[in-house]
């Protein structure tokens, strides 16, 4: 177990890059805190998997360091770091049995039998495989397969990290959330530093203690689900996190008020920004109203999924989303909307600006 | 569903019938009547029963050709297909020279087998061959054509230059279509070289090694042209493989009853090879996707 730094990291599949947008992963510096559960969330083609690789050595960085607890490790071979990694599609070794490939990554590292039988028949036991263990591994269907190759990352109890590769992209859902919490206990038995790539939210949330989320090659916030879910530090948090996401009205900041079109927004702080600002706000702190002050909106549509309802509406042309509680009625006459109090933030140039006089 | 039933349909399959009739079915049977009858010329056959297969059976110089053919084949694959694996393991993955060395690697595929045998038999001549002359520079005593053991290597080696390519190119067609991760995972797991080879590779290669190995060996089973133009079969009767012995004695000495029989037989032993490689393919590929 160990923390891992990353010391001005970048990374370009470029052999000569030369400006930024030639970088698949962006200059970052980062400690992962030892025995952390970390989500890496972001859209496809972000830079996730090349920044798990580069952990994992499977992939040396074009510049900068990864130090293992202050130890320089940035070239050193995967078999150095002593880290187990699961990836995307289940890889297991068609010929031999599930409990072979299970004992695979103990016995190349010539362990004990007893102890490798040991560890075996308990992460059988934690992927539900016991009864398949003499099984040959090529005849399993695809989500058994990825859990001999979750089991196989399991395996070592002292490994320095975990990484994760979107390893339930194939599994069934209710199995999804059955190897998840298998994960979670894991990780709080043995407290390892585990780190899992995903795109789904949900996932992320549920897994981990810190999200950070990734856009574009750069880390664009690091937080727990609750600060990504209240204080979005990019457009793109907003976005990517909530559902339906964040919404965004183009305004102008004068101090404390802000101008959405015509309507005149009361802010609680003052606001120094330049550029293109926005007022973001969550579709859970959008208040419908009719008549009196807020911004002039027109209900499109209301949609029930069941837990609450999503109402659709226009805003000057753009689409705003609001969420209204399941027993809430939704007047008819509805032509006016309000931000609760708390609920917005400012974006300049899509980055969250905090009020003069306070830190973030 | 109701099925119409038209005779008239037969009328489709005709001509298949009759190309297949003329270029094997006929052929084949003028074959077999051949190898029941005898003759002492006047094109007067009589009935001979299953003589000639009997003779054939207790023939010492069928026999001994046959062993010679099972030798050759046997020691062809034996040198191609490991050195075909090797080959396709240290090929360039990708970019320039990988497909410099596919190209390469496909000419000798592609050269015709007179022309192979031709090269070859002016390539081991002691006195304007680059092999046999510079061999014979350093003091090697190599003469294909007198001794037995250097016709049966020059033979050999023959075969390896010619076809060791064809193993190359499908072993890495099969390492081709081994996704990365496979790779990456087994880095994370520490696996050796060896482990990966003997764990991801091979058994990915498993399905086209077996084609490959089919080909090789009904290619070299049935080998004539080649040693024919090398060696004639020479010296003595040392690399007299099948087809060569057949052709001697069906066109050579005109011994076209024994002949007929021996090529049945040999028609018969491809068969049964042929259908026990099929049997192991198929229920390999049953036990891949039970």
């Amino acid at each position: 177990m160990a923390k891992i730094t990353l010391d001005n990291l970048a990374h370009s599949y470029l052999p000569n890059p030369q400006k930024e947008d030639d970088f698949a992963l962006k200059e970052l510096n980062h400690d992962w805190v030892d025995g952390e559960a970390y989500a890496l969330l972001g859209s496809s083609g972000c830079g996730k998997s090349t920044l798990l690789n580069i952990i994992s050595g499977l992939l040396i960085p074009s510049q900068g360091r990864v130090l293992f607890d202050g130890k320089d490790v940035t070239t050193a071979p995967t078999a150095d770091r002593n880290i187990a990694q699961v990836f995307q599609f289940p890889v297991v070794y068609d010929t031999m049995s599930v409990r072979e490939n299970l004992a695979f990554p103990l016995k190349n590292r010539r362990m004990d039998t007893a102890e490798i039988k040991r560890r075996v028949q308990k992460v059988a036991a934690m992927i539900d495989m016991e009864a398949q263990l003499d099984h040959k591994a090529r005849g399993l269907t695809a989500d058994a397969k990825q859990k001999i190759s979750l089991g196989r990352g399991m395996v070592r109890e002292d490994v320095n990290a975990l990484l994760f590769d979107e390893p339930l992209t194939v599994i069934d859902p209710h199995m999804k959330w059955e190897l998840r919490t298998q994960l979670k206990k894991l990780h709080q038995d043995f407290g390892h530093t585990m780190i899992y790539v995903t795109h789904d939210q949900t996932e992320a949330l549920t897994f981990a203690d810190k999200v950070v989320v990734m856009y574009d090659g750069r880390v664009v916030q690091i937080g727990t689900p609750q600060e990504l879910f209240e204080r979005p530090a990019h457009t793109f948090v907003g976005y990517f996190i909530g559902s339906p996401g964040m919404n965004l009205f183009d305004a102008q900041i004068d101090g404390n008020t802000a101008r959405v079109g015509d309507a005149t927004v009361q802010l609680d702080g003052n606001y120094a920004a330049t550029g293109k600002t926005q007022l973001g706000v969550r579709p859970e702190f959008i208040r419908l109203s009719s008549g009196g002050g807020g911004i002039p909106a027109k209900v499109t549509r209301v949609e029930d999924v069941g837990r609450h309802k999503i109402v659709r509406l226009d805003v000057a042309g753009t689409q705003i989303n609001a969420v209204a509680g399941e027993g809430e009625a939704i007047p008819a006459d509805t032509d006016r909307i309000t931000f609760a109090s708390g609920g917005v933030n400012v974006y300049a140039d899509d980055w969250r600006i905090t009020p003069r006089g306070t830190a973030a | 569903m109701n099925k119409t039933v038209n005779q008239k349909a037969w009328f489709l399959v005709l001509p298949v019938l009759i190309l297949v009739a003329f270029s094997a079915v006929i052929p084949l049977m003028t074959v077999v009547n051949y190898s029941v009858q005898d003759t002492f010329g006047n094109n007067q056959f009589f009935w001979a029963g299953l003589a000639w297969f009997d003779d054939m059976l207790h023939s010492d110089r069928m026999w001994n050709a046959l062993g010679r053919q099972l030798m050759f084949s046997a020691i062809i694959l034996a040198i191609e297909v490991p050195l075909g694996i090797f080959v396709a393991l240290n090929m360039p993955k990708k970019g320039f020279w990988s497909s410099f060395c596919l190209v390469v690697m496909s000419l000798p595929l592609l050269i015709p087998w007179n022309v192979v045998g031709t090269i070859w038999q002016i390539f081991g001549r002691v006195d304007i061959g680059l092999l046999g002359y510079t061999l014979d520079a350093l003091g090697i005593d190599y003469n294909y054509t007198q001794n037995t053991l250097h016709a049966w290597i020059t033979v050999i080696v023959m075969d390896v230059w010619h076809w060791t390519s064809l193993i190359a190119l499908l072993a890495y067609a099969g390492l081709r279509s081994i996704p990365d991760a496979y790779y990456q995972a087994a880095k994370i797991d520490q696996a050796s070289r060896w482990a990966v080879f003997r764990f991801i590779e091979l058994p990915k290669m498993a399905g086209v090694l077996m084609i490959a190995i089919l080909l090789r060996f009904m290619d070299s089973f049935m080998i004539y042209t080649e040693p024919f133009v090398l060696t004639g079969g020479g010296p003595g009767n040392a690399t007299t493989f099948l087809s060569i012995d057949l052709v001697k004695m069906a066109l050579g000495q005109f011994d076209l009853g024994p002949a007929a029989a021996f090529s049945l037989m040999y028609f018969l032993v491809i068969m049964a090879i042929s259908w026990v490689f099929y049997t192991v393919m198929t229920t390999l590929d049953k036990r891949d996707g039970k």
